[in-house]
């Protein structure tokens, strides 16, 4: 279960990457995610559901919706809305059925995670799905991109549980941490952030503000204890 | 507009472009060396040209002491300063891979006589 957070994020979709220049001159890779705007469309509480978070909505339903659903967004007073995703929060005090939380939740320089399901690689082999070395490819080399062996043989007589194999990659629920938010363009409901974003153009993402410290933090706050 | 175009849009540089693949340019490069910046010039053939928005970028080919040098730029980078336009020539693909296997007078191509609109 995903651990609660201080203040829930936004549902988005990555839209693409762009290139940006720095300052200096350098060109810096980016993803533009077009971020919310989202709406609580229900808030737990421990009283209630024995739990703390809110359940947030994003996009609006061209279609219409199902029978219970429709009843959930009447009981919200809101359109029904195409996707919903429920986050955990530490206390969902202050948040309201009907609130929007829109990309100016962030500043740039800022630390986010995002969440995004990664792009299916279908069956794949040891080699690109856990980065095995594999052999030779020539050199009378008759080993090139195989498993090899799986375990020893008679003792124990079988395969252990959980052991590395080719198979379906990709397709994962992949949080990445520490992407810096470059720019926030609240008109167009936008969010720029640095570096690449799990997921295909068009994907579902979720934006957090970030909760581990980056690495450059950890030093900065290592070298604050010492001094 | 779409979402990357927009976030690119104050990237664009306006007076870069106007060159084609087979134009001899000379480019001239911003460098930091150390404390110092100066402007270094990379004249050539441009051989190539690809990509969209701010990510666009174009490749030009020279020989120099008897090697050939390809530089690629991106075409709207700030280290770029201006982009001169030396020659036009003609030439009858947009990639012009051909010429590295070329030297000499073989490597030549014929100028544009009439203006490109």
């Amino acid at each position: 279960m995903a651990k609660a957070r201080k203040e829930p994020g936004l549902i988005g979709r990555k839209r693409g990457m762009a290139q940006l220049f720095g300052a200096d001159g350098d060109a810096v890779p980016a993803t533009v995610i077009q971020a919310g705007p989202c709406t609580v469309v229900q808030v737990k509480t421990l009283a209630t559901d024995g739990y703390e978070a809110v359940q947030l909505g994003f996009e609006e339903r061209a279609k219409g919706a199902t029978k219970p659903l429709a009843g959930h967004f009447k009981r919200a007073g809101l359109a029904p809305m195409r996707v919903l995703r429920e986050l955990r929060l530490e206390s969902s005090e202050g948040y309201q059925v009907g609130q929007r939380l829109a990309v100016d939740l962030f500043s740039p320089g800022e630390l986010v995670d995002v969440t995004g399901i990664s792009k299916g690689r279908g069956f794949q082999g040891g080699i690109k799905r856990h980065g095995w070395k594999g052999g030779k490819a020539s050199h009378g080399s008759m080993f090139h991109r195989a498993p090899g062996s799986i375990g020893a043989s008679s003792d124990p007589s079988r395969v252990f549980p959980g052991h590395r194999l080719p198979g379906r990659m990709g397709g994962d629920r992949v949080t990445v941490s520490h992407l810096e938010v470059v720019r926030v363009l609240p008109e167009q409901n936008l969010l720029v952030v640095k570096g690449a974003v799990p997921g295909a153009p068009g994907g579902l993402v979720l934006v957090r503000r970030s909760v581990k410290l980056s690495k450059a933090q950890q030093k900065a706050q290592r070298a604050a204890k010492k001094g | 507009m779409d979402a990357i175009s927009v976030v690119e849009a104050g990237q664009l540089k306006r007076d870069r472009g106007e060159f084609a693949p087979g134009d001899t340019v000379r480019v001239h490069v911003r460098v930091v060396e150390g404390e110092k910046e100066r402007v270094q010039v990379f004249e050539g053939v441009v051989i190539r040209r690809r990509g969209e928005g701010a990510r666009a970028t174009f490749t030009v080919r020279r020989v120099s002491y008897g090697v050939g040098v390809e530089r690629t730029f991106p075409l709207h980078s700030p280290r770029i300063e201006k982009i001169q336009v030396i020659k036009r020539g003609r030439v009858r693909r947009s990639k012009l891979y051909y010429l590295r296997e070329r030297t000499g007078k073989a490597a030549r191509l014929r100028e544009q006589r009439t203006p490109r609109p």
